[in-house]
């Protein structure tokens, strides 16, 4: 009787759930004009497109010195505005953490801080920055500097919060200063999950940090939009590759330095 | 003079509950005392009241004759260096071998930068061998924590609160997460600390058996006061129940007594 009275109740559930996507999808569909069925039928045709002109050919293969050059600065960038960014994080983290926190007010600055950082998108960020500082590499190193303090303040915050408690109080019980407390303790404990965290960060501010640079002007995204605007799709299509290679090499670098450290 | 001095001690997390109300005891030099009492009594927070890891809300905790909930910052960081202390969960930094967690507990007698560059005298680092020696683990002193065994995990935690050389051991239920073997172990390691160091240990524990069987004294804590403080021999059933709340029946008790 119960069994079945449940599995009635799961049944009606979903079929409610899943009324309610469907009611969801018409309508947003319908207040903005978007015809699904059209864009279904319509890829075809873009494929089609993107197969006849997105292609590598000989003569953007000349390009490919420049090109690397533009991807070698941006990977760079990226890698400085994370490691400057992890240096900022790891205060505003312990001043965050409720284990190695020393007071509600600091807390709640750093939380503050991390939050306003991580809530505005980084593109809008480059916006932002572009007013005071210009297209240049700076505006885009900022930009994807304060995302980074926003994700990784936050992410360091939990890492302490969970992995060092309980040897926290042990050495506040023996009469550790505070800082030897941090280093002796909360930072070996946490070393490897904020690796991954840097890593997890790099990876996604490369990926950022070609939209950055199309409103920046600089590194790779400068390039794409170059190419992109000049109507040169096959540089666009070797450029493209050259992200998403440097990209997937980077994933695959960064999850074996993790299965290493783990 | 007692090494201890616990009066009218109060305590409270928030406005409704009081963990801790009007507890004083006054514990000796050398006096092994176990505090007994149901999850949520306020064992934890009693210990942590001596050595200042919570905030004393009401009356006093006297430490080797100075008033614990007044001193500053500094006078707390080495009166702390006098107390050892060892958790239920060791509480170590797993990640790091046994010396280093060992050579930890000489923090609260080093600067911040010599503790941070890690310099330990070589008197320092013989006396952390010869405890791991004492205490049976000198063959893991550089394995990393997390690959010991709970018991000698707990070893390692009385190494760490033995070399601060302190004047009392607080033991905050150190055998709950072992098995009947580590635990006899563990008790005998802390037995042996008062015997023949003559360290004074005080031991929250929740097994009235081993209460008796080890320490000196007994001392009985229900709902946040002390309903039961004497010898322990002098623990009967009818104190027992008091501070677990139980009632054993009576006929039981008397077949006890024929028997």
């Amino acid at each position: 009787m119960n069994e079945k009275v449940m599995r009635n109740q799961r049944k009606w559930q979903t079929i409610l759930f899943a009324g309610i996507i469907i009611a969801l999808t018409y309508l947003s569909s319908d207040i903005t004009d978007f015809n699904i069925v059209h864009g279904i039928a319509t890829l075809p045709d873009a494929a089609i497109w993107i197969f006849s002109n997105l292609f590598v050919t000989q003569e953007s293969l000349e390009r490919l010195p420049k090109i690397l050059g533009k991807l070698a600065e941006t990977i760079l960038m990226s890698i400085a505005a994370t490691t400057t960014g992890t240096v900022v994080a790891l205060f505003l983290g312990l001043m965050g953490s409720k284990t190695t926190g020393t007071s509600n007010a600091l807390a709640m600055f750093a939380r503050f801080i991390a939050s306003v950082a991580r809530n505005i998108p980084v593109v809008a960020w480059a916006l932002i920055l572009l007013l005071s500082f210009g297209q240049n590499s700076v505006t885009g190193y900022l930009a994807l500097f304060v995302g980074s303090v926003g994700f990784l303040t936050r992410a360091f915050i939990e890492s302490i919060d969970e992995a060092s408690q309980s040897a926290v109080e042990a050495l506040r019980a023996t009469g550790a200063t505070y800082f030897q407390i941090v280093y002796k303790a909360v930072i070996p404990q946490c070393l490897p999950q904020m690796i991954s965290w840097i890593l997890f960060m790099i990876e996604t501010n490369i990926r950022s940090a070609t939209l950055v640079g199309i409103l920046t002007g600089t590194g790779i995204g400068y390039s794409f939009d170059l190419y992109y605007k000049t109507l040169n799709y096959n540089a666009v299509a070797l450029v493209t590759l050259c992200i998403v290679l440097s990209v997937i090499v980077i994933e695959l670098m960064s999850n074996h330095i993790r299965k290493v450290i783990l | 003079m007692s090494l201890v001095r616990v009066e009218n001690l109060g305590k409270s997390y928030n406005a409704q509950t009081k963990v801790l109300k009007d507890v004083s005891f006054n514990v000796e030099a050398g006096e092994f005392v176990s505090i007994i009492g149901p999850s949520g009594a306020g064992k934890s927070t009693l210990l942590r009241c001596i050595n200042r890891m919570v905030e004393i809300d009401e009356g006093n905790v006297v430490f080797d004759g100075q008033d614990v909930g007044s001193l500053n910052k500094k006078e707390l960081r080495k009166m702390r260096t006098n107390i050892g202390m060892i958790f239920q969960h060791y509480n170590l930094v797993p990640r790091l071998s046994v010396i280093e967690n060992v050579l930890h507990g000489r923090f609260g007698y080093k600067t911040t930068l010599e503790g941070i560059l890690g310099k330990f005298t070589e008197d320092e680092k013989e006396q952390a061998f010869y405890l791991l020696k004492k205490l049976g683990i000198e063959d893991h002193a550089y394995k990393r924590c997390d690959q010991l065994s709970g018991g000698q995990q707990q070893r390692v935690g009385i190494a760490r609160a033995l070399i601060q050389d302190p004047k009392i051991v607080l033991c905050d239920e150190p055998i709950a997460s072992l098995d009947p073997n580590a635990s006899k172990v563990i008790m005998d390691y802390l037995k042996s600390i008062t015997m023949e160091l003559n360290i004074t240990c005080i031991v929250n524990l929740h097994q009235v058996e081993i209460a008796r069987d080890y320490s000196d004294r007994i001392i009985g804590l229900s709902k946040g006061g002390i309903v039961f403080d004497g010898s322990s021999y002098k623990l009967t059933t009818d104190s027992t129940d008091l501070i677990y709340g139980t009632t054993t029946p009576k006929v039981q008790k008397r077949q006890l007594v024929t028997v």
